[in-house]
């Protein structure tokens, strides 16, 4: 089947089966492997993308279903909550062997941009999902919480 | 002499028409220079200077995330003087003899040694082409060597300044020294900053990083395995006709090895539900069939009578006789699970057909043993096997065992699809999670006697454990039928215990085992700090006190423990009487030192905050050593409470995930790292983190609750984690 996605604003025509998550979609047929594959259970975080805005387990979302969406990537996080995320993410030194990286900073963007002030408690709750077998969650927090003082500066 | 293909990638991806400087060891194993306008150059370069003054540090580690990009383009950039932000980095070739880890004779990385070993030779590397390039600046300017300064890749000689590039070409015609003088660590500049970021910073917050899962080549076809749900079984026979119905399903074939059936598709999620769909017979004849409960009972059999004496000097026998004579005795038992290393990257291998034989793309941390284990898969010469290291989205030891299983997968995935195309062989999260190289189960039992007055007057401790290297490529690594792995930590234990006696038994199961971070320190570490706090309870003394009077042996490494020891207790502000727990281990030739804050509220643990001091000689990038302490805490917290590996009739329980849970956000502790100042040739940080951990929490958890973990996961003792 062909189908017509928009992935990170420009539209870009498949052929996949139904049914394909649109992970594999993105890393196999359009070589945006930015978004990383961990568990294909939506239980690491790895795949996160944005779907309309909104951090999106890729690996559970079929590809029929992303038709007439707004996809962003990793490839594609531009805007200034995700420039401001990515630096402090460099400032901090966050990653370590950097699977989950992309997921982790796509799921970042998704707070500050909902929550620009997020707590400490805030942060654990809504990065809760994505999983670093690393454990860098300590530095990744101090980069959220940078990124929200960058944003707010 | 053979150009290998990717020496041919230096050279090309030099700019056309110029040269680059090249400073490695020549075939004589010394110091030499080169450039890329010599196609003669008998170079495999650590360091490359191009026109432009681009200086790139050519790796010969792998990055699995531990940081040596970072570290080893430190050591070259400190010596050469170059600007840091102008370094880059590149993956060295297979090239055992030149390439190799000088700690192991074997291109590999392990053992937290990547930076330890390389020292001298990185820095030696960069001092040399500093010099070539002074001594070049000094012929085209014609003026004394002497007279010219090198800062941030800029060589000045009174009005004369330029940068590096503009000397490449002269550079390259000298002779380079053999033994060049590096700088002492007064002089270091870059060499214990805390200002250097990483270099992998940037590719891995923008999604360019690549990683061997990344790898995209034309015509690339994807395959999946099914393995046999036991360890060592056979595929008898297999049906394919569901398969047949899944939409890019190309074929399906028995691994020549016939341990498992390869499924190919036109992309990894049709080669995954093509792999679901095949209905497989297996023969389980030689497979293991036993659950966990008949396996435990099994390792604490073989502990009524070990194999074998640790400590020649020291049998077991000998020990007998004293521990009747002690006036009390403390007896204990430890058992320790499978676990599983589940690097967040799946394991993967891309093989692909060359000119001249094939190219692999891996995340590969043994390149010395994944070169001739693919070739002779594929019945080609080693030379013929080019390996393309790429980034390693974790590993934890799991990459680096000496069947190079997935590889060797890969290969042979690659020889039954026909040869002609690329073939990329993805791992699910099942296939990691029950697909073994776990760190092996082991049981320990211990008596230690006392005397009247509390001293230890002996101690026999007894274990239980699969050999990792027993039956191996690296069985040389045996010493007097001991696998050194398998009782290190308490073998080399650092404690003056008189009459220790230790007895090893290897257990035997078709289960593949592997190192799992810190080894054989992930059990004999939590042992050994385990019953050190026994003692000081049962004897009325200050856990840290106690520790320090049985480390007064006046060895090196008990003098830099006691240190790691002290600063542990100064940041924890620790006092006689504290509910918190307390351990320190010496491995990978590294001290550290634990002090754990938790809150337990009935079965429910919280871990608050990790105090964490560590001695590991000259800190090169401290902040990578904080990161890599944070890492192996959080690391060893995840298995401690909660992750095991079991089996039922031989099949793995567990499935992904939701069942062998990692450690989230919320659960990881406040933490705050220490480094003891040194001047001491630097040791590992990768791994030492991780043994006292463990031990740490138990010991707090038993301050407040009583209640002594000796099983684990702690959850197995009722415990949760909040």
């Amino acid at each position: 089947m062909q189908y017509q996605l928009k992935i990170n604003g420009e539209s870009r025509t498949v052929d996949a089966e139904p049914g394909t998550p649109l992970l594999w979609v993105l890393r196999d047929e359009l070589q945006l492997t930015g978004t990383k594959f961990g568990c294909g259970v939506a239980y690491c975080g790895a795949c996160t993308v944005h779907v309309d805005g909104y951090p999106t387990r890729s690996c559970q979302t079929f590809v029929e279903d992303a038709v007439e969406t707004e996809i962003t990537t990793i490839e594609g996080a531009t805007d200034k909550v995700a420039e401001a995320v990515q630096a402090a993410w460099r400032e901090k030194d966050v990653v370590q062997c950097g699977w989950c990286q992309s997921g982790q900073i796509m799921s970042a963007i998704g707070l500050l941009t909902e929550n620009p002030s997020p707590t400490d408690a805030d942060i654990k709750e809504y990065m809760y999902g994505n999983a670093c077998r690393c454990v860098t969650y300590v530095r990744i927090n101090e980069a959220i919480k940078l990124a929200s003082q960058k944003l707010e500066a | 002499m053979t150009i290998n293909v990717s020496r041919r990638g230096f050279l090309k991806a030099s700019a056309a028409g110029t040269t680059a400087l090249l400073v490695g060891v020549n075939a004589k194993g010394v110091l030499a220079a080169g450039s890329t306008a010599s196609a003669a150059t008998d170079l495999n370069p650590f360091v490359k200077i191009d026109a432009d003054g681009t200086v790139t540090v050519i790796i010969k580690h792998f990055e699995m995330g531990q940081g040596t990009t970072t570290g080893l383009t430190t050591l070259v950039a400190e010596e050469l003087d170059a600007d840091w932000d102008a370094v880059a980095i590149d993956f060295a070739p297979a090239n055992t003899e030149r390439y190799k880890n000088l700690f192991f004779g074997a291109q590999g990385t392990g053992g937290s040694t990547s930076i330890a070993n390389s020292f001298m030779q990185y820095r030696e590397a960069g001092a040399a082409a500093r010099d070539l390039l002074v001594r070049a600046a000094a012929q085209k300017w014609g003026v004394d060597a002497s007279s010219i300064s090198v800062e941030n890749g800029m060589l000045t000689s009174g009005g004369n300044s330029a940068h590096f590039g503009e000397f490449v070409a002269i550079a390259a015609t000298l002779e380079a020294i053999e033994k060049p003088t590096v700088k002492t660590p007064d002089q270091f500049k870059l060499i214990g900053s805390e200002k250097l970021h990483r270099k992998d910073n940037t590719g891995k917050t923008n999604g360019t990083a690549m990683f061997a899962m990344d790898v995209n080549l034309p015509g690339m076809i994807y395959a999946a395995i099914m393995r046999s749900p036991k360890f060592g079984g056979t595929v008898v026979s297999f049906d394919d006709s569901g398969a047949k119905d899944v939409g890019g399903f190309i074929a399906a074939q028995v691994l020549p090895n016939k341990a498992g059936v390869v499924a190919f598709g036109k992309n990894t999620w049709a080669a995954f539900q093509a792999r679901d769909a095949l209905s497989v017979e297996w023969d389980f004849s030689a497979a293991e069939t036993r659950s966990t409960d008949a396996m435990i009972a099994d390792h604490k059999a073989m502990l009524d009578a070990p194999q074998f004496d640790v400590n020649h000097e020291v049998p077991l026998a000998s020990v007998a006789p004293i521990l009747a004579d002690a006036a009390t005795t403390i007896d204990a038992e430890f058992d320790f699970p499978f676990l599983a290393h589940a690097p967040l990257e799946p394991e993967n291998c891309t093989i692909e057909p060359t000119e001249n034989g094939v190219r692999v793309h891996d995340g590969c941390q043994f390149p010395t043993f994944t070169q001739p284990m693919v070739a002779a898969v594929l019945e080609l010469d080693p030379s013929q096997v080019e390996v393309k290291t790429l980034y390693a989205g974790g590993s934890f030891g799991r990459r680096a065992n000496a069947t190079s299983d997935y590889n060797t997968e890969a290969a042979m995935a690659f020889a039954v699809s026909g040869r002609k195309v690329p073939v990329k062989l993805v791992w699910s999260r099942e296939d990691d999670i029950k697909g073994g190289y776990y760190r092996p189960m082991s049981a320990h039992r211990a008596k230690i006697g006392l005397d009247a007055d509390g001293k230890i007057i002996g101690w026999d401790h007894r274990l239980a454990v699969k050999s990792i290297v027993k039956g191996t490529p690296m069985a040389g690594m045996v010493q007097n039928d001991i696998d050194p792995t398998s009782a290190e930590g308490v073998a080399e234990s650092l404690y003056n215990v008189p009459n220790f006696g230790i007895g090893l038994s290897d257990f035997q199961t078709p289960v593949p085992i592997n190192w799992w971070r810190s080894v054989g320190h992930t059990h004999t570490g939590f042992v050994m700090e385990s019953l050190m706090d026994m003692v000081a309870t049962q004897t009325g003394q200050d856990p840290i006190e106690m520790r320090l009077s049985m480390l007064d042996g006046g060895t090196a490494n008990q003098a830099r423990m006691i240190e790691a020891i002290k600063l542990v207790r100064k940041i924890s502000g620790w006092k006689k009487g504290d509910k918190r727990g307390f351990a320190s281990h010496l491995s990978f030739n590294t001290c550290v030192a634990v002090v754990a804050d938790i809150t337990v509220e009935e079965t429910s643990v919280h871990v608050n905050k990790l105090f964490m001091a560590v001695e590991c000689g000259v800190a090169i990038n401290p902040d990578v050593i904080r990161a890599q302490m944070e890492g192996g805490a959080g690391f060893a917290l995840c298995a401690i409470l909660r992750n095991q590996i079991t089996l039922t009739d031989g099949e793995v329980d567990q499935y992904n995930f939701p069942d062998y849970e990692l450690l989230r956000n919320e659960e990881m502790p406040e933490i705050e790292v220490a480094i003891v100042p040194s001047n001491n040739a630097p040791t590992g940080v990768g791994e030492p983190g991780v043994p006292p951990t463990g031990p740490a929490v138990a010991n707090a958890i038993f301050a407040q609750t009583g209640k002594r973990i000796m099983d684990l996961p702690m959850t197995k003792a009722g415990f949760d984690f909040v």
